[in-house]
This record gives structure tokens, sequence and C-alpha cells, in this order.
């Protein structure tokens, strides 16, 4: 399966703004690394017509190694979240951005239904 | 409307106070403050370019790798029968593609950095 890298995502601003190369490429570094600097100070990010990156704090739980049964304090620690917005979901289904299903929300977990995502 | 209102208007408006989250207009007029020799319409054009560079590649089912940020990849998920939570009824899911993003080791050490937490992270903690 093709990866697409910087290197692609800099190739694109290249050619649609048509920055220099050097300066395409770092202003792809410097959007990824302002909203690393945002999610790292605890603000999600939301980006419209993609989706919402966020930082979940996870309390401290016991855990197990699986292979020796051994119980393990699992620490307190923040994760992050991804929700793609519905526009995202549309679109890795093969249809226009904001077309939706067609079909009954079933109520499923995957939060579908709630339009929070990045769609403002 | 044009690139430049969204622009202006975020740059007008500011990060309201507190806030907890940045929005896409938010993320522009920082990176245009931080870069003042470019034009707002392209920093603009270079965010969208961005994101849909890597929606674009998501809806052919490739994959998106950042090292250091993370990766985008598509999952995909089997048709089953789903419940109408209201009335109990089965009714049939079709098969689907969702987008799912893996955060790279870099970001997640980086969010997971020993800090103080803040006021408000903490009033929600012991919440």
């Amino acid at each position: 399966m093709n990866t697409v890298t910087r290197a692609h995502l800099a190739e694109a601003i290249y050619a649609q703004v048509g920055l220099s190369r050097n300066e395409s490429a770092d202003l792809l570094e410097a959007v990824l690394e302002r909203v690393g600097a945002a999610l790292e100070s605890g603000e999600s990010v939301k980006i419209s017509g993609f989706g919402t990156f966020s930082v979940r704090q996870k309390g401290r739980r016991i855990g197990r190694n699986p292979k020796t049964g051994q119980e393990v304090p699992i620490l307190p620690r923040r994760v992050l979240v991804f929700r793609p917005s519905n526009g995202l979901k549309d679109v890795v289904n093969g249809r226009q951005p904001g077309m939706g299903d067609g079909g009954l929300d079933d109520g499923s977990d995957d939060g579908a239904g709630y339009d929070g995502a990045g769609d403002e | 409307m044009g690139y430049l209102a969204t622009w202006d208007y975020a740059r007008l408006i500011g990060r309201y106070p507190g806030s907890t989250s940045m929005t896409r207009s938010e993320l522009i007029a920082d990176l245009a403050e931080a870069n003042p020799h470019l034009r707002g319409a392209d920093v603009e054009r270079i965010v969208g370019t961005i994101f849909d560079g890597i929606s674009a590649a998501l809806a052919r089912g490739e994959r998106v790798e950042l090292r250091g940020f993370g990766a985008f990849t598509v999952k995909h998920r089997q048709a089953r029968t789903g419940r109408n939570p209201r009335t109990g009824e089965a009714v049939p899911v079709d098969e689907k593609a969702v987008p799912f993003f893996k955060a790279g080791k870099e970001l997640r050490d980086r969010i997971n950095r020993p800090r103080s937490p803040r006021p408000a992270a903490a009033a929600r903690i012991e919440a």
C-alpha cells in the first residue's frame, strides 16, 4: 500500500501555493509543530472538515502482564485521541462530504451521531 | 468569502481567553503571525493543502505517515446487525471505513512530559 509522507505533503504545498520546496517543507513542519504544541499544553485542536485532536487524561489502574499474569500498576497518563469529522468519514467511504450515509443512525459507539467532531 | 475573511476574523477576535481548544482559523492566525513575510491567504492555503492532502490520501485508501507526529490510516469495519436503542429493533449496519490516527512516539512522549498540572485540569480530575 502506498504511504504518503512529509515529502508528498510538502510537494503539494510547493505545487499549490508556489513557495520554494524548502519553505514548503518548513511550513509543513511549522503546522505540525503548532498542533503538537497546542496538544502538549492540553488544548484540543479542531480542524473543520477534518477532525478534532484532543488529549484525554487517564487515571491510574491496575494492569496485568498478559504473559505472566502479574499485576502491574498503570500510572495516570495522557493519551491523544482523534475524532474524525463527519466530512472525513464521508470521504473515506467514497461519499461527498456532508452527504452522510443516508441510513438511520444506529446509535453505536462510533460517535457518528455526535456532530461535535470538527465541522463547525 | 475570500481567504482573508476567516484569517482576519480570527485575528480580530483573538484566542478566547482560557479557551481549551485551537481551531483551524486560530492555527492559521498563529502561523501568519509567525511568518509575516507570507500573505494570510497563502497561510490559509498551506493549512488547507495539508489537511486536504491527508484526506485525499485516506480517500484513496492510503496511509499517511508523519514521523514524530503520527500516522493516519483507514480501518475497515465489517457489516453487522445493530440495534435501535430506543425500540430494540435490529437494524443492518453496512460495512464501512473509518479514519484512524495513531500518535507517533515523539508526540505521545511530549503529551506525557511530566509537568505540574494546570489548575483547571487538576480540578477536573478531582471532580
